[in-house]
């Protein structure tokens, strides 16, 4: 009797979840569609108006997808100079050690520090040390927001990184020192090659939490609904647009709102989609 | 008389993973050039650690201390660069490693290029050929130079890791149980193998087979407990051990 309601309840638990992914993705398309309908789907894409004054109200997409795009990148080529360092010093360098252990929690508890707080060190912190610096004059923008989220992903990239570096078999590395090669060598014919996929798929699940990422971003991007023209200038992205006018909006600006919340969707289920491929791919050496 | 001096000696060699408990105790013996040399003897009895010593890879792990001398062409090994000594000292595992993201070819040439040394497209070519000819896998490989090593089977991965360590010309060739993890015919053609090499490199085996001691080596050592217990003649070793310990562990009595 009990193994039956074991069984009913993992089954029923099972079924929850893509009945609730099926639904999500159904309040999506079905709200979104009045904006696709309205605009088209390539025009809602491609068009850079943000309009909301009654009689001329015009939406488009493309200041955002280009804002979110751009940090996540910029983000991105921050992070690899930093996290793939620290990744081999905790996978190679140290592995196994006391330090390493320790350099460890500090990268855990980093990643689990809420982006609120690391959006507040971002605007009292690092936005008067950019102003400071002269970079740019209020502060906020494209850059500051891409520093904070780059620290933001860091962690992730770095301590998944590791796993894949500290699983290249030591007799590989063995049989490479035996030919007379330097740690360096090693690091750059044996384990970058051999870990090569896997940490590729950490920086593309990376990739996939800093597209979403909405606070931090919302406080440090400026919010302005342009497409930027250079690093140091206001902008906005998806996740920010939305957190910022869901609240007052209704109609065509909600549809469009919510469409821009199914395209930062779909990216974001690609980019871990292909990272799942990828660490697939890498656990197979 | 370079040919009459022992290419490799020992000379109270000690080797400990921790303060307390050494690994390898006091060894001395000195290697016959050319010869094929096995060492023999029970599990954690020290002889891989010993042969690890040669090339220096007990640098790679700071806890382990190597202690003594251990001379190559009467140089003391010990007080030499790690990448210098490796590349006269080369060495096969137990598991086959051909490197899994290099082509046959590439795995072949790794000592050069993962020495930063640049070869001609002829003196690749011709390196490439010359070493898996001499180990064989020439005839069965040729068409497939590209595929990745991973590729090949198990015997022939040895095979090739052999190549790889012949191509940076070795005067000694290590060998970590190189057959434990083979089939008896692969195990029978990497012996047969062996037996054409030494006339070119010294040969020093790690092998828990009697048998293949008996097979292919012509001296042979005996270790028990970190001790070098008897080193000679294979043949006498064999059949007239002067040492208890080795005549038990020869009547496997012991194992």
């Amino acid at each position: 009797m009990s193994d039956k309601i074991y069984k009913v309840i993992s089954f029923l638990a099972a079924l929850a979840v893509p009945v609730v992914c099926g639904g999500i993705i159904y309040a999506l398309v079905t709200d979104a569609y009045g904006a696709f309908e309205y605009f088209g789907f390539f025009n809602f894409l491609t068009s850079s108006d943000w309009n909301y004054t009654e009689g001329h109200e015009q939406y488009g997409a493309l200041p955002f997808i280009v804002g979110t795009l751009l940090t996540t990148l910029l983000a991105l080529i921050l992070c690899i100079p930093f996290s793939l360092p620290v990744a081999l010093f905790v996978g190679e360098y140290f592995k196994g050690t006391r330090i390493a252990n320790v350099l460890n929690t500090v990268i855990e508890l980093l990643a689990g520090i809420p982006s609120i707080i690391y959006g507040l060190w971002g605007f009292y912190a690092l936005r008067p040390l950019v102003m400071a610096l002269n970079i740019s004059p209020h502060g906020s923008g494209i850059l500051t927001a891409s520093l904070v989220l780059a620290i933001m992903i860091v962690p992730y990239a770095a301590s998944l990184s590791a796993e894949f570096i500290k699983m290249v078999p030591n007799d590989l590395k063995e049989g490479a020192y035996s030919l007379g090669a330097t740690r360096a060598e090693v690091i750059r014919r044996v384990i970058f090659p051999v870990a090569g996929s896997g940490i590729f798929s950490s920086y593309v699940l990376a990739i996939g939490r800093a597209l979403g990422e909405t606070m931090t971003v919302t406080m440090l991007i400026g919010n302005t609904n342009n497409i930027p023209t250079s690093l140091t200038a206001t902008g906005n992205s998806m996740a920010s647009i939305i957190a910022n006018q869901f609240g007052e909006a209704d109609g065509l600006r909600l549809s469009s709102l919510i469409a821009i919340g199914l395209i930062l969707f779909l990216i974001t289920a690609l980019i871990n989609m292909v990272g799942k491929i990828m660490i697939k791919r890498a656990s197979i050496v | 008389m370079e040919s009459l001096r022992p290419i490799l000696e020992f000379k109270n060699t000690c080797v400990s993973y921790t303060r307390q408990t050494m690994a390898v105790k006091n060894v001395s013996a000195q290697i016959e050039r050319n010869a094929i040399t096995a060492i023999m003897g029970p599990s954690g009895c020290g002889k891989s650690t010993l042969l690890r010593a040669v090339n220096l890879m007990h640098n790679l792990y700071p806890n382990i201390r190597v202690e003594g001398e251990i001379l190559l062409n009467g140089e003391n090994i010990l007080s030499m660069e790690p990448i210098n000594v490796r590349r006269r000292v080369g060495m096969v595992f137990q598991r086959p490693t051909p490197f899994p993201t290099m082509s046959i070819y590439d795995n072949v040439l790794a000592g050069f290029s993962l020495n930063g040394i640049r070869l001609s497209k002829t003196d690749r070519d011709a390196t490439v050929e010359r070493c898996l000819k001499s180990v064989a896998l020439w005839d069965e490989v040729k068409d497939v130079l590209n595929k990745k090593g991973t590729f090949l089977s198990g015997g022939q991965q040895q095979r090739l890791c052999i190549a790889r360590a012949l191509a940076m010309k070795p005067e000694v060739l290590l060998m970590d149980e190189p057959t434990s993890a083979l089939d008896p015919i692969a195990t029978k053609h990497i012996e047969e193998l062996l037996l054409e090499l030494h006339k070119d490199v010294t040969i020093l085996i790690v092998t828990h087979n009697m048998g293949q001691a008996k097979r292919i080596s012509s001296k042979s050592m005996f270790m028990y407990l970190g001790e070098l217990v008897e080193y000679g003649d294979t043949e006498v070793l064999f059949t007239n051990p002067k040492d208890e310990r080795t005549k038990s562990y020869l009547t496997g009595k012991m194992g």
